[in-house]
């Protein structure tokens, strides 16, 4: 088994990064671990209804040391999520901080959560 | 009858290693204290000639609730994360919950040569990275046959 983290000919290999997903009236929150990952290595991007989140892991171990256990095994994360018609992907919201992503979707305003009136005769 | 594959031999023994490595994606032997896939926090271990250096993929915890010791060559961090997951409450749906949530201890066995006494650590973008230093290694010495 290969145990050198950062080797070039694994650059194609992606993490899949642990998500939460909670669904209120307003919206959908989803946060994501993405630790080794800064402000600058994360993109977040929504292309048609597909919200993709890809994000860059650096280490400060320096250039030279060797792997001795290696359980983060590749250099990024991906993941990637069909977004349903009723969000609204221009209003989405992302905070960032410790290797955490908060991503704020909110669902468009018309497709709020409407009680639907049950008539029995 | 004797039966040619078309798909070379060496082909055949790469997927049967495949396989068997798939199914023991640990070392041969692995450490006492586990290491199993899965475990939060991730931990990476690397070295070089003059430090151990420890990565503890920990995203989304206060600094000051992480908690590092070193004692006789063991390394153990502990923390706790809070639960992102909303208590019942009939308002929201837990479409997915993969996330580790509550206290955590990881131990790892660090080499002989430490220097237990001059460790940095530091938690950024979620990661902890913490560096041990090795004492400095005794010149090769040559050993005279009488």
């Amino acid at each position: 088994m290969n145990h050198d983290t950062m080797n070039p000919a694994r650059q194609d290999d992606t993490l899949l990064p642990a998500v939460d997903v909670i669904e209120d009236p307003q919206g959908i929150l989803l946060l994501a671990d993405l630790p080794g990952v800064s402000k600058e290595g994360l993109s977040i991007h929504v292309e048609g209804d597909v919200l993709s989140l890809a994000g860059t892991i650096v280490l400060p171990v320096p250039e030279g040391a060797s792997a001795i256990h290696t359980e983060v095994s590749a250099p990024r994360y991906h993941r990637a999520f069909t977004l349903s018609r009723e969000l609204d992907a221009e209003r989405i919201e992302a905070q960032f901080k410790h290797g955490e992503l908060r991503l704020r979707i909110p669902k468009k305003t018309h497709a709020q959560t409407r009680r639907v009136e049950i008539t029995i005769d | 009858m004797i039966y040619r594959s078309f798909i070379p031999r060496e082909v055949i023994a790469q997927l049967d290693r495949l396989q068997r490595e798939l199914q023991h994606p640990a070392e041969r032997s692995p450490s006492i204290r586990g290491g199993a896939p899965g475990s939060f926090p991730a931990i990476n271990l690397s070295s070089s000639p003059t430090a151990i250096e420890i990565c503890v993929f920990a995203p989304g915890i206060a600094p000051e609730s992480l908690d590092v010791q070193i004692e006789r060559g063991v390394l153990t961090v502990s923390g706790e994360r809070a639960s992102a997951l909303p208590a019942s409450d009939a308002q929201s749906t837990v479409h997915i919950g993969e996330r580790f949530a509550g206290r955590f201890r990881r131990v790892v066995t660090l080499p002989d040569d430490i220097d237990g006494a001059a460790v940095a650590a530091r938690y950024r973008n979620g990661v902890l990275h913490v560096s041990v230093p090795r004492r400095a290694a005794e010149s090769p010495r040559k050993i005279e046959i009488n």
